[in-house]
């Protein structure tokens, strides 16, 4: 065991897991993290919280990690190097494991011109793949970036997301063997729409033998209603929406139960590609519904290890 | 080579508010290439002045061939001695060498310097470099991924390229598909396949303002001092 996560184990045991996502407020208010994390308690592994997500401020990861685990939820802490130089991640890294944050997400994060300060500085010291390794370090050599010792353990379970819809395709899995060659433990992909693009990709993962050396989640990403998936399909970088889930959704009476049935038919095929290990539910803003999905999708109980 | 834009005439007209006696000054080498700071410019902007601000302002107007070396600056030097204030169109490198060199003279920007950059066609100007100070374009087949990705990423592409352009505008060629298809045509494909290490910053911002010293090329002593005493070094 690297951290001894809930996470871990789970994957580590072989069972097919299970996380999803909340979204820290913007503003001050505790209580609306911990009801997130209230709602989805026992539907879910580990539940990651969202760092600054498309460059929108608001409460920060750690703040947010730290609410899930007072109602008992284990949380993913998602970074993304946009915001800190190495000496704001690493900081922020050996909080976190005080705190009992042990799983992290290395992300590059969203341009901020799609935030709401568009006029901001990034800073980009690292790239994602560079704070895979330098996590990797801080676990396995308990040393910074810069070779100096850390004091005390450094139990982490290294996350980074994949996004097998972007290009060049090909390069997409010789990418994401650079993150298992830094250190990557597991992988949460990009929201899934397209299942035959996504078992392309996972064949081409099995091809290089890269299955057996990272635990893949597969993205879903339950809609709303049509016009999310438009907005989606045309707004959000990196997401590919086929025109079929624009108009099922159009033609649907009940948008919302239609866009649930489709979310658990995703998760039911993702499950039978092989080298998937789990499911990673991106229901924000409608955190209430992840029962809802697990239950129909079969995913549950969750398993106690 | 420097790339600049003319400030809007409305902050120009506001840096100038004090001074009576305005001289325009351009600069003949990198923002007359774009078509920033050369004669024409000099020229327009004055017109643009006097009917504006003609009425209590007198503008003059001059040009070097390269504001941010003395010598050139010389050039200009009684036009200079003439005004109350000087508005440079050359660099904020050609502002500073003015600064520098003649600190009795005042003196205003008038461009913002905006990047290290190509001519793309006529009058199409695009950022190639950020003069980091540690260039890697030898591994990235001569395209630079800190000027040209918008994440500045060294493992590049990030998950928002689609159909080679950037996440952050169609209009923006996303420079890691850039690499990797030119790696690819030269059969170097391989060496991106490898993380590109954490870099080492320092030689951008660590030891503050970067100074290049050339100790065999650096003039004896006492040619230095006649140099500068006769204000120009002969070539």
């Amino acid at each position: 065991m690297k951290a001894g996560t809930n996470l871990e184990k789970v994957l580590e045991a072989g069972h097919f897991a299970v996380t999803c996502e909340v979204g820290p407020p913007k503003g001050t208010n505790p209580d609306s993290v911990r009801k997130k994390g209230g709602q989805v308690k026992g539907f879910a592994d580990a539940i990651n919280v969202t760092d600054n997500q498309t460059a929108i401020v608001r409460m920060c990861s750690l703040a947010g990690c730290t609410l899930l685990k007072q109602v008992g939820v284990e949380p993913v802490m998602q970074m993304v190097v946009r915001d800190r130089n190495r000496i704001g991640l690493q900081s922020d890294v050996l909080g976190a494991i005080a705190l009992g944050i042990n799983n992290i997400l290395c992300l590059s994060g969203d341009h901020q011109k799609f935030g709401n300060h568009p006029t901001a500085k990034n800073v980009f010291d690292l790239d994602s793949i560079q704070l895979i390794s330098a996590l990797k370090r801080m676990r396995d050599e308990k040393k910074f970036i810069n070779g100096e010792d850390i004091s005390g353990e450094v139990p982490l379970f290294i996350g980074a997301a994949e996004n097998p819809f972007a290009d060049p395709f090909e390069w997409r899995v010789v990418r994401l063997g650079k993150k298992i060659k830094a250190g990557v433990d597991f992988i949460q992909t990009q929201a899934i729409f397209d299942v035959k693009k996504f078992s392309r990709w996972m064949e081409m993962v099995r091809n290089e033998g890269l299955d057996k050396k990272v635990h893949i989640l597969g993205g879903v990403i339950p809609v709303k209603a049509a016009g999310m998936a438009r907005y989606m399909q045309t707004s959000v970088p990196g997401v590919a929406v086929p025109d079929e889930v624009v108009s099922r959704m159009k033609g649907a009476k009940d948008p919302k139960e239609e866009g649930l049935k489709m979310a658990v038919e995703l998760i039911q095929q993702i499950k039978e590609i092989p080298g998937v290990h789990g499911v990673h539910i991106m229901a924000v803003g409608w955190e209430e519904m992840v029962p809802v999905i697990t239950e129909k999708a079969g995913l549950l109980p969750r398993p106690v290890v | 080579m420097i790339k600049g834009e003319r400030k809007p005439l409305p902050e120009i007209r506001k840096l100038i508010a004090p001074y009576k006696k305005v001289l325009i000054l351009g600069c003949n080498t990198c923002t007359a290439i774009c078509f920033a700071g050369g004669e024409k410019e000099v020229a327009a902007l004055a017109s643009t002045l006097r009917i504006t601000d003609g009425k209590d302002k007198v503008f003059t107007e001059g040009i070097v061939r390269r504001q941010c070396e003395k010598e050139y600056i010389l050039e200009a030097r009684k036009q200079m001695e003439e005004a109350d204030v000087i508005v440079s169109l050359a660099c904020a490198l050609g502002v500073q060498a003015v600064v520098e060199h003649f600190p009795q003279f005042d003196i205003l920007p008038g461009l913002n310097t905006s990047f290290l950059g190509i001519p793309m066609e006529h009058a199409v100007f695009n950022e190639k470099c950020i003069a980091c100070g540690d260039c890697i374009i030898g591994l990235t087949g001569g395209l630079c991924p800190f000027s040209r990705c918008a994440k500045s990423l060294f493992n590049g592409p990030c998950g928002g390229s689609v159909g080679g352009r950037c996440e952050i505008s169609k209009d923006v060629p996303c420079v890691w598909q850039q690499i990797l298809d030119r790696l690819k045509s030269l059969g170097r494909l391989t060496v991106m396949e490898d993380v590109v290490p954490i870099r080492d910053w320092v030689s951008n911002s660590a030891k503050g303002p970067r100074t290049i010293v050339k100790a065999d090329m650096k003039l004896p002593e006492p040619l230095k001092v006649e140099a500068s005493s006769a204000g120009i070094i002969k070539r």
